[in-house]
This record gives structure tokens, C-alpha cells and sequence, in this order.
């Protein structure tokens, strides 16, 4: 009697172990596949916000000092008078030399690369490529990033020279954007010279507010006067939301054969 | 599923972790060589622009 009682609890026991490890359940696949999902949802926001936009980043910043090289060797291959500003001492405050009007290029082709971005708020090695157009051929590409906006003026010219860049993903080309303080140098580079623009002010707009871009910002129906450069990108950072809208003062400008202004110049020989 | 997968692997146990791992990073590899790539171009997530497209 109790030998055969044995028995039969330890079959009871057995049986439900062989189940649980050996049969495959649909209740159990399914579990695995959401948990995978899951994983691979996890996986892409890392990919898109870090390890890709890592990689892009790099690309980017080491296009735009490809391009940049290419004017300043360019330039100097054509003989040029001698800029008359010390080169001995690149600390000193050089007296302001007038070059006068800045020279305004025509808009090129759309995604074609025309102009180096610098922003040392950004970080001391920071330059991304500025392509005509803001289209995704333009802002996602791995060797532009910053895209103006078609039919908004040009470097240097009265009215507003408006650029887009990514807040993050993407190389992130207006991570920083935020970080902006007031009177902050924002150069332009373009086979012509440098444009030195100085940080004035922020808003956050609408994504639907264009007026942002009008020759005076905000005031489409008013003629312009000043050389502004707005730049857009999305906010709050990893929304899109609204957007972010950071204005720049036109301050001077240099032809590309008088060098650098002070500030921008090791920056770039820092990057050949 | 995956209990599967662990049978059909040979080879001692260390073998297996081994193997499961080349696995992984290969499915990694092609996760962010093809497949995001692609997903982020249907996405459009991260839009820049005012007035864009």
C-alpha cells in the first residue's frame, strides 16, 4: 500500500516537470517576442540618439573641414596682396580694418554645399557643411547637416540668411542651441571670407511661425535694413513640438586671403 | 523560442554563450547597418524646420 502511494506522488510530480521544460507553449513565444520587441524598440532610440548620431556627427564635422581646406588652399593658390594684419601676434586685438560691403554670393543648387557653419559656444572643434534646402536630402545627410532655407538671403546680405539643423539624431548639427549667450560669435565661412555674426536673442515658436525667416524676422511686411542670421532647430530636446529660433547680428566681415577673424582662426588651423 | 535555440547550438555550455553572442552582434550589426537605417528614413521623427515639409 505505501510503496505503491509512493509510486504514484512521484509520477504526479514527474509529469509536470517534463512539461514545463521541454514544450513550447504559444503563451511562451509570444512573451519572447514581445520581450524582443521590446529590446529592439529600446535598441533603435540608442542607435538614433547616440551610436548613429555619434557617427554622423563625426562625418559631418570632418566633411565641413574638408570643404573649408578646400577654399582657404584654393585661395591662397591664386596670388593675393598680403593681408596687412600681424600674423605674429594672433592674440592681439587687431585694429578694425574696413573691408567693406561683404561680397553676397548667389543661392546655388539645392543640397550643394556653400558655406562652414562655427560656433565655439558649441564646442571649440565645432564646423557643420550649410547646403542649400532643408530637406531631408539636406538635414539627414551624413556630410551636410545644415540646410538654408531656400529663398531666405545669403551670407552677408541685408535681410535674413536662415539655417535648420537637427537638435539631436542626425549629427545633432544645434545640439547646443539653447546654450547661446548673448553677443556669442557665429561665424560663416564661404569660398568669398568670413562672416562674423554676434548672438542677439531666442524665441520658441510654432512650427507653422515662417515668419521667423522674413527679411526682418517677424515682421514680414517691414523692408530690411539689418544683416540678421537665424538659426532653427526642434525643441524641447527629442520633441518636436516646437521650435527653437536663435538670432544673429551681421558684425563684420573678412575676404578669405585677409585670413581668419582672431577668435576663428585657430579654430580652423586646429581642424586642418 | 529561444529554449530552442539553445538546444540546437552544440557543443558545452561555454561554446554556446560563445556562439549565442556571435549571434547577437551579428543581429546587431544588421539592426543598425540596414534596418534602422530604413526605419528612421519611414519615421521622419525628427523634423527641424518651421513651415517644413
Amino acid at each position: 500500500m505505501c510503496p505503491q502511494a509512493d509510486d504514484s506522488v512521484e509520477s504526479v510530480t514527474k509529469r509536470p516537470r517534463r512539461v514545463k521544460s521541454g514544450k513550447i507553449t504559444v503563451v511562451g513565444v509570444l512573451g519572447e517576442l514581445l520581450i524582443t520587441a521590446g529590446a529592439l524598440v529600446l535598441l533603435f532610440l540608442g542607435w538614433q540618439l547616440w551610436w548613429n548620431d555619434m557617427i554622423m556627427a563625426n562625418s559631418q564635422s570632418s566633411a565641413a573641414s574638408a570643404i573649408s581646406q578646400d577654399w582657404i588652399d584654393q585661395d591662397t593658390a591664386t596670388p593675393e596682396p598680403v593681408p596687412s594684419t600681424d600674423p605674429a601676434e594672433p592674440n592681439a586685438e587687431p585694429a578694425p580694418v574696413d573691408y567693406g560691403a561683404p561680397i553676397v554670393a548667389t543661392a546655388p543648387a539645392n543640397a550643394k554645399a556653400f558655406a562652414v557653419l562655427y560656433v565655439p559656444r558649441f564646442g571649440a572643434d565645432y564646423h557643420r557643411t550649410i547646403a542649400e534646402g532643408t530637406g531631408h536630402d539636406v538635414l539627414n545627410s551624413n556630410r551636410l547637416g545644415i540646410g538654408h532655407y531656400d529663398g531666405t538671403q545669403m551670407p552677408g546680405e541685408v535681410g535674413n540668411f536662415a539655417i535648420a539643423a537637427h537638435r539631436s539624431a542626425f549629427g545633432g548639427g544645434m545640439h547646443l542651441i539653447n546654450e547661446l549667450q548673448l553677443g556669442d560669435a557665429i561665424y560663416v565661412q564661404t569660398a568669398d571670407g568670413y562672416y562674423t555674426y554676434r548672438y542677439r536673442d531666442m524665441e520658441y515658436v510654432a512650427p507653422s511661425q515662417v515668419q521667423v525667416l522674413a527679411s526682418v524676422p517677424n515682421h514680414p511686411d517691414a523692408s530690411a535694413v539689418d544683416r540678421i542670421i537665424t538659426l532653427t532647430s526642434c525643441n524641447p530636446l527629442y520633441s518636436t513640438a516646437e521650435r527653437i529660433i536663435a538670432y544673429g547680428v551681421f558684425e563684420s566681415w573678412h575676404p578669405l586671403s585677409a585670413g581668419a577673424p582672431a577668435e576663428l582662426a585657430p579654430i580652423i588651423a586646429a581642424q586642418g | 523560442m529561444y529554449a530552442v535555440l539553445w538546444r540546437v547550438l552544440p557543443g558545452p555550455i561555454w561554446v554556446r554563450i560563445i556562439l549565442i553572442l556571435i549571434l547577437l552582434l551579428a543581429v546587431l550589426a544588421v539592426l543598425a547597418t540596414w534596418v534602422y537605417p530604413w526605419i528612421d528614413g519611414m519615421l521622419n521623427s525628427q523634423e527641424a524646420t518651421v513651415g517644413g515639409p
